[in-house]
């Protein structure tokens, strides 16, 4: 079993919905990425996507984007990031980890140079915003290697594609909740909740729900019929202005906590 | 190197030219873009959408443009026939305006009201908000903060043609950063929204379909070739940015073997220095805006910041197309520095009476290079993309004379 299969089924055991919370590795300091990654999972996160920064983040709104170039400004690069979650790693064992960005930092890298540098670190999957199912075929030597390759589904998909999306899912699919850039905030509830229980219904992997969701009570709306939800823009902005290592994780954990307990809160 | 039987065959069904091309981008614009591949495919097929871009071509772009032999200019270099394909001569100065008419039309067979683009050099925002204009469609133009202040004028001639023009201040504040803010706007607005790419990147059908509609500058000038000439020319030459002239011109001629084909990309201080936008130069393959080719990136993959006097060179990859083409050993890719390219620029104004777009003197230079090589019976074919008004002042900061 993967780790994220063993986070999954101790979440579906326990009745509860996954929290999914996103960074962006480098910022607000490369030194606070661990001591954050610790922070988050003390605040409740199931697992964790840390952002490879990309100095061309297409799919990304303002925060990130921003979040991304000071991060770069850095000299931050997936070198360093494994660096970090291979000392994440030390410590913990279980959160899954994913790297989320885009394409052309992993072909720089070498797709066999990274998928062994990465399962050596303890990374567990990869979120590559810009490889559609379609171009996937230059991941093969990552999925060989054991790393999931998490997909992304949105209203937008089409049927016939959205059936061959479920069907390739590992780790989770990611349903993005509106057609739009990262840290947008229209979310209507209602329109995606029909559209996610299918999926479900479909999928090979539990799905995760995200885009636009900000704060506790957009959490518990997307938990009522979500596997898992994700948290990105609003903490990655959060912590854009931490001053120090320690302010950082605890904004990190500071951040997280009251969604963790709306989520559990949730009547069942 | 793999045989080419036909370079007309490309791309295949998934938008690849080779190795290259292809759809990379975010899930939620894989369906707008099917949309966009079947209605492009339909439309490019349809006699009555042939028919209406041919009269929109000849009326109001106003085509063919001429092959003009620069006499004065060949008789200065020595050694082989200088010919000039004149696309300064469209209506708003550009090729540019050759996509824009055609993307217009499909947009308006699509029912959208609302036009994007991007631009550098101002030149493509200028021709879509003209044909935004002719249609009565509402126009927005994302464009580089930098771009801004050394493009004043195409800025105003936009604003003058009623579209709004966005600075981006993102990344390095250039063309790129505006393709990325664009495509943002694309995804939030899909359902009303057009997006007129102005060059022949970005994901599939958007190389095919920008190359579709400037092929009919290498069309006419092979044609007029023979007409003028009673054969075709020895070397053909343009500038490449992200390529939309280049691959306009080239594209007729790909399967003629014995023409040779030079694009000139962008070297600004030399290609030894790091300054410059040479992608295929210097380059090497990667991913950026939605497709697989040549890129200027570092080791950890970042694009980095690239540098031209010439603002629409001034572009960190290159149409798919180019990547092929010279994998395939068809075309050859080579560097003109801002010096060179702005002795070509005098030169001709001076021996012509042309002023030629900074971007289209990288072709010139490149022209008189070529005609130093060959023999003085040789036709070496460049396309002059662009007029230069707009770079005036560029020009004039360069050498230090104030307006």
């Amino acid at each position: 079993m993967t780790r994220f299969e063993r986070r999954f089924a101790a979440l579906k055991s326990a009745g509860r919905t996954g929290l999914i919370p996103f960074v962006t590795a480098g910022d607000p300091s490369p030194e606070a990425v661990v001591p954050m990654l610790h922070a988050l999972v003390a605040g409740g996160a199931d697992a964790i996507e840390l952002g490879v920064p990309f100095s061309d983040p297409m799919a990304d709104g303002p925060v990130i984007q921003h979040a991304s170039e000071r991060a770069i400004a850095r000299g931050v690069g997936l070198k360093q990031i494994l660096g970090w979650v291979k000392t994440f790693r030390e410590t913990d064992a279980d959160t899954p980890i994913v790297l989320m960005g885009y394409l052309n930092p992993v072909e720089m890298y070498g797709y066999e140079r990274f998928a062994a540098d990465a399962v050596a670190a303890g990374v567990d999957g990869v979120l590559l915003v810009d490889c559609p199912i379609e171009e996937s075929h230059v991941l093969a030597p990552l999925r060989a290697a054991g790393l999931d390759q998490i997909l992304l589904a949105s209203p937008t998909t089409a049927p016939a594609r959205m059936e061959r999306l479920c069907g390739a899912a590992s780790g989770f699919l990611y349903y993005v909740s509106m057609a739009g850039i990262t840290g947008s905030d229209q979310l209507s509830t209602d329109d995606i909740a029909a559209r996610v229980a299918s999926i479900r219904a479909m999928s090979r992997a539990p799905v995760a729900v995200g885009f636009g969701v900000r704060n506790a009570e957009s959490a518990v709306a997307i938990a009522a019929f979500a596997d898992a939800v994700v948290i990105g823009s609003a903490l990655v902005d959060r912590l854009a202005g931490a001053t120090s290592v320690k302010d950082a994780a605890e904004r990190a954990s500071g951040f997280l906590a009251p969604i963790r307990a709306a989520l559990d809160a949730r009547p069942a | 190197m793999t045989k080419i039987a036909d370079f007309h065959a490309y791309p295949d069904a998934h938008g690849r030219f080779g190795d290259y091309g292809g759809i990379y981008v975010a899930e939620t614009l894989m369906e707008p873009l099917a949309e966009l591949t079947e209605a492009y495919n339909r439309l490019r097929n349809d006699p009555a959408f042939i028919a209406e871009l041919d009269r929109d071509l000849k009326y109001y772009v106003g085509r063919p443009s001429p092959i003009y032999h620069a006499e004065r200019l060949s008789k200065h270099v020595g050694g082989a026939k200088i010919l000039l394909k004149r696309e300064d001569l469209n209506h708003t100065g550009a090729h540019k305006i050759n996509n824009t008419v055609g993307q217009a039309l499909v947009a308006r067979h699509m029912g959208k009201t609302r036009i994007i683009a991007e631009t550098g050099a101002g030149q493509h925002g200028v021709a879509s908000a003209t044909v935004a204009a002719r249609m009565g469609l509402k126009c927005v133009v994302y464009m580089g903060a930098v771009d801004i202040e050394r493009q004043k004028i195409n800025v105003y001639r936009m604003k003058l043609l009623g579209a709004e023009v966005v600075p981006v201040t993102s990344g390095s504040k250039t063309l790129k950063d505006a393709l990325n803010e664009a495509m943002r706007d694309w995804v939030t607005n899909v359902t009303d929204t057009f997006y007129i790419i102005g060059t022949v990147a970005g994901p599939h059908p958007y190389p095919q379909m920008v190359r579709d509609f400037n092929a009919i500058v290498g069309r006419e000038a092979r044609e007029q070739m023979l007409e003028q000439y009673g054969r075709l020319p020895d070397a053909i030459t343009a500038c490449v940015g992200g390529g939309s002239n280049a691959i306009g011109l080239f594209h007729a001629f790909l399967n003629d073997r014995d023409v040779r084909i030079v694009g000139a990309e962008a070297a600004g201080d030399g290609i030894e220095t790091g300054r410059h936008a040479a992608s295929l130069a210097a380059g090497k393959p990667g991913v950026l805006h939605g497709n697989r080719t040549y890129v200027l990136s570092d080791e950890n993959g970042q694009i980095v910041e690239t540098h031209s006097i010439s603002a629409g060179l001034d572009y960190p990859g290159v149409g798919p197309e180019h990547a092929f083409l010279k994998d395939a050993g068809r075309a050859e890719y080579v560097g003109v520095t801002d010096d060179e390219a702005l002795e070509a620029f005098h030169l001709l104004a001076r021996t012509e009476g042309i002023l030629a777009a900074l971007e289209s003197s990288h072709a010139i230079a490149q022209a008189m290079k070529l005609a130093r090589e060959l023999p003085a019976d040789a036709l070496v074919l460049a396309n002059l993309s662009g007029r230069g008004d707009k770079d005036v002042h560029t020009i004039a900061a360069r050498e230090g004379i104030e307006l």
